[in-house]
């Protein structure tokens, strides 16, 4: 599990890489509104560059919350409307804590997370199969300094597309 | 691995130890006595000559044997050494008479004696333990044999009758602690499961470090473990045997398994599982696989540690807003709230006594390590840092260890021991950073 969703990362960011070397070189608008695609027209809807980068593959909880907030309800309307467009794609929702709080509680909370997010694309029609949950509580934080500023980042569940259009 | 493996494996079986009492027509009544309830002011002054080599062979492992007396005695906070740089009379003969003026004339209340013989691999050790005020020996001279790579569990069961006679208390140093050994940056830690003396010596490796390790926990026979593994992608309890190293798990719970504990009479497992949106406390009874639900309710029901006597559960809950502790039956049921503090409260696990829970508290933003009765009942707070968390009790339940995490994007955990005086805190040596230990019973 671990070695797909890092090689979905890894995918992504070399995506991301060509991208920006492909809008450098030819022109590209240079607003950074666009996100380009590899021949430098408009990136693949369907790609996994695009779930991750311009619909976002994480959502932020508060302290010992597993409510989704407004921000977070946004950014899952997308997810499960791209979900909804690419039928084949399933995902991994991984949900995590932040360093406050104690391991195996942690574990439990970030379970919340991830069923929290799981529950919502259920109801926007992705249908359950299509998606599994995982917590590593506060195993693996993506900020590590021990203030909000991180915790704040740590505090999420990330939807990983596993298989399906680019994977 | 496989070497350590096997090392581990000579340390815990090989050694056969048979103590002999010596000279038992001694009999005496003892006025060195340490109390370890109250807290000891000034530490007891004791001195441990190199104990004598019997043969050539011997003089190395008996200096080292020596050490190790003095070292895990030292580490209680409740003794001091008078160094041999200080000692007036050497010991050259185990039967001689001591010289207790001598010994009385720089302060040494409690005098060990000892000597050392090896023969063809075995380890013979003997000794006697003096109070050099009474001028009379504390209890008969004891022998234990055992393999010679067996020397240092000699040298702990050696401390841990000296400890036992000067204190009242059984001894705790005889015993194994498995942890996370831990590498690697915060944001990517590597784990493996290790197993080490108390003190820290003696460490081998259970698992590589390919998937993530948490809370393992020792079997009553101190020959198997309980871990959570992500190995097969989702967090698992998986049980090991620690001297062949075979893993089983428990077939598929439904959802992820974690925070694992045996029943005392080790016949079944304690954990919870979670779907995601709940996580509940079962019971997997290790011979027929089945499973009982223990705690029902939306709420995280986690961290379950069993009554030394078997008959109770006390365990974590959210049920009411924020983490508490709860103590229910061993059979599930209505559970009593017994946490009622400020704060969050967490990891509770029960004294091998019966008459304590120690626990994880969390409030203003410090974590702390605490004590309190079975009922709630005496709160005791013995730690506080950043993050200090995971208690797990000295199988005399005198002392407690946990670990504790330094803040900031270099932090790490490091493993602790304190006294349950809350005096005596120190941080116990890993080769890398540790977390999560967990003590086993006293060796047999």
């Amino acid at each position: 599990m671990r070695q797909l969703s890092k090689a979905a990362a890894l995918a992504a960011l070399l995506i991301t890489a060509a991208c920006s070397n492909t809008g450098g070189l030819f022109g590209g608008n240079g607003d950074g509104t666009d996100v380009n695609g590899l021949n430098g027209g408009p990136i693949d809807e369907s790609s996994i560059a695009y779930f991750q980068q311009t619909i976002g593959d994480t959502v932020l909880f508060q302290v010992d919350q597993h409510t989704l907030t407004p921000e977070a309800i946004a950014i899952l309307n997308q997810q499960a409307a791209w979900l909804n467009a690419n039928p084949t794609a399933t995902v991994l929702i991984e949900g995590h804590a932040d360093e406050q709080g104690t391991r195996d509680y942690n574990t439990a909370l970030g379970g919340r997370r991830a069923n929290a997010v799981s529950a919502y694309l259920v109801s926007q029609g992705v249908a359950d199969n299509r998606i599994q949950i995982i917590s590593y509580g506060k195993e693996r934080p993506l900020a590590v300094c021990s203030s909000e500023t991180c915790w704040s980042q740590n505090r999420r569940a990330v939807t990983i597309v596993t298989s399906g259009p680019g994977v | 691995m496989r070497y350590l493996t096997h090392k581990l494996i000579a340390f815990l079986i090989a050694l056969m130890l048979a103590p002999v009492m010596l000279a038992p027509s001694w009999a005496q009544t003892p006025t060195l006595n340490i109390d370890v309830n109250v807290g000891i002011r000034e530490p007891v002054p004791f001195a441990v000559p190199i104990f004598i080599a019997e043969n050539n062979g011997a003089q190395a492992v008996a200096t080292e044997i020596s050490r190790v007396i003095a070292s895990d005695l030292i580490s209680t906070g409740l003794f001091r050494e008078i160094p041999a740089a200080a000692h007036i009379s050497g010991v050259s003969d185990f039967n001689a008479p001591v010289q207790f003026a001598d010994w009385r004339a720089i302060n040494a209340q409690a005098l060990i004696i000892g000597a050392v013989s090896t023969s063809g691999g075995q380890l013979t050790v003997k000794f006697r333990l003096f109070d050099v005020f009474a001028q009379a020996p504390m209890g008969d001279g004891i022998q234990f044999t055992g393999t010679e790579e067996g020397w240092r569990r000699i040298a702990h069961k050696v401390a841990d009758t000296v400890y036992s006679r000067l204190t009242g208390e059984a001894g705790y140093f005889d015993s194994k602690v498995v942890f996370v050994s831990e590498t690697g940056p915060k944001g990517d830690r590597r784990k493996r499961l290790a197993v080490m003396d108390h003190d820290g010596a003696s460490l081998s490796f259970l698992t590589e470090d390919n998937a993530i390790v948490q809370s393992p926990r020792f079997s009553p026979n101190n020959r198997e473990i309980l871990y959570t593994s992500y190995e097969s992608g989702q967090p698992r309890v998986v049980l090991m045997d620690i001297f062949t190293l075979q893993k089983r798990d428990f077939g598929d719970l439904q959802g992820m398994s974690f925070a694992p504990r045996f029943s005392p009479d080790g016949t079944r497992v304690v954990l919870s599982i979670s779907n995601g949106s709940n996580t509940d406390i079962y019971a997997i009874d290790l011979r027929s696989g089945a499973r009982t639900q223990l705690t029902s309710g939306p709420a995280i029901d986690t961290a379950p540690s069993f009554s030394p006597d078997g008959t109770q559960i006390v365990f974590e809950s959210d049920r009411s807003g924020s983490q508490q502790i709860y103590v229910m039956s061993a059979n599930g049921g209505e559970a009593k709230r017994i946490s009622f503090g400020d704060g969050r409260y967490g990891t509770p696990v029960w004294s091998p006594r019966g008459d304590m829970i120690a626990f994880t508290k969390i409030l203003g933003g410090q974590f702390h390590i605490g004590i309190m009765r079975t009922d709630g009942s005496n709160e005791k707070l013995l730690t506080r840092s950043f993050l200090d968390e995971g208690p797990t009790w000295s199988p005399n339940g005198r002392v407690l260890m946990f670990f504790r995490e330094t803040p900031g994007a270099d932090g790490a955990p490091q493993i602790y021991a304190v006294d349950i005086s809350g005096r005596n805190l120190r941080m116990v040596n890993t080769p890398s950073f540790a977390s999560d230990p967990a003590w086993s019973g006293l060796l047999q």
